[in-house]
């Protein structure tokens, strides 16, 4: 995986950047997760939404690396 | 208890497996072990996939594994913030990161300290960063010991007198003796190991206790009402959504700046391996997420009042949730295996924090202070022989001071690590600030911070009131914001009468 344009330095692209804001957005805005319904699975609104968060983040951060690359 | 034999033998095997895994990793990627940056930062050779595992590893300690679920267990809801802090803390690695690790590698830095002395040039502004790090730390490491201490009391070891402290005085020689003649190669190396293990083992847990029980329906149905969710906010307050927040935003700020995440990123081959990993690592927030939900499925299942789990209730309260589920629920054999990963994952980060605090005293305090004139196999040494010292501390300290101040220390040592994002994080995109100011904003930060806490009889969220709102912040993040403010207006006063900006040692092109 480690490839040698490794240390090609990286070009910030900031409307790609920009998209890291959202999760910082998301899970600070506590009150709109703050619920038991919509239920998946038996699994509270509260506990899966913020789990979904952590494969959105991990996408975001995915989707910032592909486009500065 | 009983002692459980088929358990304890798996556990020892694996345990001696790892060790003679530690002892060979010296000379995997051999380096001249003699210069600190081949001992204390592997190389800077870590790929991809080695640093996943050692960030990951080092990041998600046995001591989070086991606090984070019994948090579930006893306080509901409000334990689930390490969720939305993990979720934060990847964008910060993936934006701030690279560029630490880009004006290190240009100027040899093996520390966080060592950077802000080549940027502000002041070497008590480096002083009172690297300390930080290291009182932070230490705590950190005698409470990577709970967790193995519990899990070998759940296997009925006699974990009480002399013949008690046994099993952990041999595991910490152990480790000890291999990070000393290793180096970062030995946890780094461990880490395949342990994570392999800890993933196979939350992933059966996930698995099978929903199965027995029916889904993941009678799991939250066993939680009471008031557990399940964040309460709302009275009139006039933010509430609990207010110290939810920011017990998780604070967190976040200051999880990298730790010596021991630092060393972590430090080590890797490049910053696009940074990057990459800030991608990668959030399985293991997901792996946490999951377990932390293993908290509930212990209430669900009913160890607190199961007569054979009584006793190890008592000796280690909820951080007995965990263990005793998996006790509960599962053949001895797999026992076993569980509890090697927990033990095993407590050794992978206390040697990498014992590595990184080493590598910032010798650094920052013993040649930058003490001896100056010390060649580059002094310092090595020196540093091998400083995470001995360290070590011997963190057993001193779980052996003779009482849990709770380990705690205390710990919840401070967030409150005092986060004091230095103004020096380092900021410092790595602009030189507005003025060294002296950064100490005093330090300072200001450190004082007001401690006094919060001690006020407020250690809990880590207190009341502020804003304009006659009551708003619970984490006293991390409100102290770093004084912090801030004072650091600012005093850079503003001393970048008029007595600028230091000439003393960067760093220039623009370093930061890519």
């Amino acid at each position: 995986m480690d490839n040698d344009d490794d240390h090609k330095p990286v070009r910030p692209v900031l409307w790609a950047r920009a998209l890291l804001v959202l999760p910082f957005v998301a899970m600070l805005w506590v009150s709109s997760y703050n619920k038991v319904e919509p239920m998946v699975a038996g699994v509270p609104f509260f506990y899966w939404y913020q789990l979904l968060w952590i494969l959105i983040a991990a996408g975001l951060i995915g989707i910032v690396y592909r486009v500065e690359r | 208890m009983a002692v459980n034999w088929t358990a304890l033998t798996i556990f020892i095997a694996l345990f001696v497996f790892i060790t003679f895994l530690g002892f060979f990793a010296g000379r995997w990627r051999r380096g001249d072990l003699s210069q600190l940056h081949e001992w204390g930062l592997g190389g800077r050779r870590f790929g991809t996939v080695v640093s996943w595992f050692l960030i990951g590893g080092d990041l998600y300690t046995a001591y989070t594994f086991i606090a984070v679920p019994a948090l579930l267990f006893g306080a509901g809801a409000v334990g689930f913030f390490a969720v939305p802090y993990t979720v934060m803390i990847y964008p910060l690695l993936y934006l701030v990161f690279p560029r630490l690790w880009s004006v290190s590698r240009k100027h040899g830095y093996v520390t966080s300290a060592d950077f802000v002395r080549g940027r502000f040039g002041n070497r008590w502004l480096a002083l009172v960063v690297s300390l930080t790090g290291i009182v932070a730390t230490m705590p950190y490491i005698a409470l990577q010991l709970v967790g193995m201490q519990v899990v070998i009391g759940a296997m009925g070891v006699e974990t009480s007198g002399f013949l008690g402290d046994l099993p952990l005085i041999i595991a910490f020689v152990v480790l000890a003796a291999f990070t000393y003649s290793s180096g970062l190669r030995a946890p780094a190396m461990i880490a395949v190991v342990k994570d392999t293990l800890i993933y196979i083992v939350v992933f059966a847990i996930i698995v099978a206790v929903p199965l027995h029980l029916g889904g993941f329906g009678p799991v939250f149905a066993a939680i009471p009402k008031a557990k399940l969710l964040l309460a709302p906010p009275p009139g006039g307050s933010m509430g609990s959504f207010a110290a939810y927040g920011s017990l998780a935003l604070g967190s976040a700020c200051a999880l990298f700046l730790y010596p021991h995440s630092i060393t972590g990123i430090l080590a890797s081959s490049s910053g696009r391996v940074v990057r990459r990993n800030a991608a990668l690592l959030p399985a293991y927030s997901l792996l946490l997420g999951l377990l932390a939900l293993v908290g509930f499925m212990a209430v669900a299942i009913g160890v607190a009042s199961m007569p054979e789990m009584a006793e190890g209730f008592k000796r280690y309260s909820n951080n007995f949730s965990v263990p005793a589920l998996i006790i509960a629920m599962f053949p001895s054999w797999f026992v076993g295996v569980a509890f090697a990963a927990i033990a095993i994952g407590a050794l992978v980060p206390a040697a990498i924090m014992s590595i990184a605090t080493a590598n910032t005293y010798t650094r920052n305090i013993y040649k930058e202070f003490l001896n100056p004139g010390c060649t580059d196999a002094q310092e090595s040494q020196m540093a091998k022989i400083v995470s001995l010292v360290i070590k011997a501390g963190a057993l001193v300290f779980i052996f003779f001071v009482p849990l709770q101040y380990a705690l205390w220390l710990q919840l401070l040592g967030g409150v005092w690590m986060i004091q230095t994002v103004p020096s380092v994080i900021l410092g790595l995109y602009t030189r507005f600030f003025n060294g002296w100011a950064l100490v005093l904003g330090w300072v200001s930060g450190f004082g007001v911070g401690t006094w919060l806490v001690i006020q407020n009889n250690f809990a880590p969220v207190y009341p502020f009131s804003v304009f006659g709102t009551t708003v619970p912040c984490y006293i991390a993040l409100a102290t770093l914001l004084l912090n801030l403010v004072v650091t600012t207006v005093l850079s503003l006063v001393l970048n008029a009468v007595a600028s230091d900006k000439h003393r960067d040692a760093t220039v623009a092109s370093d930061y890519v």
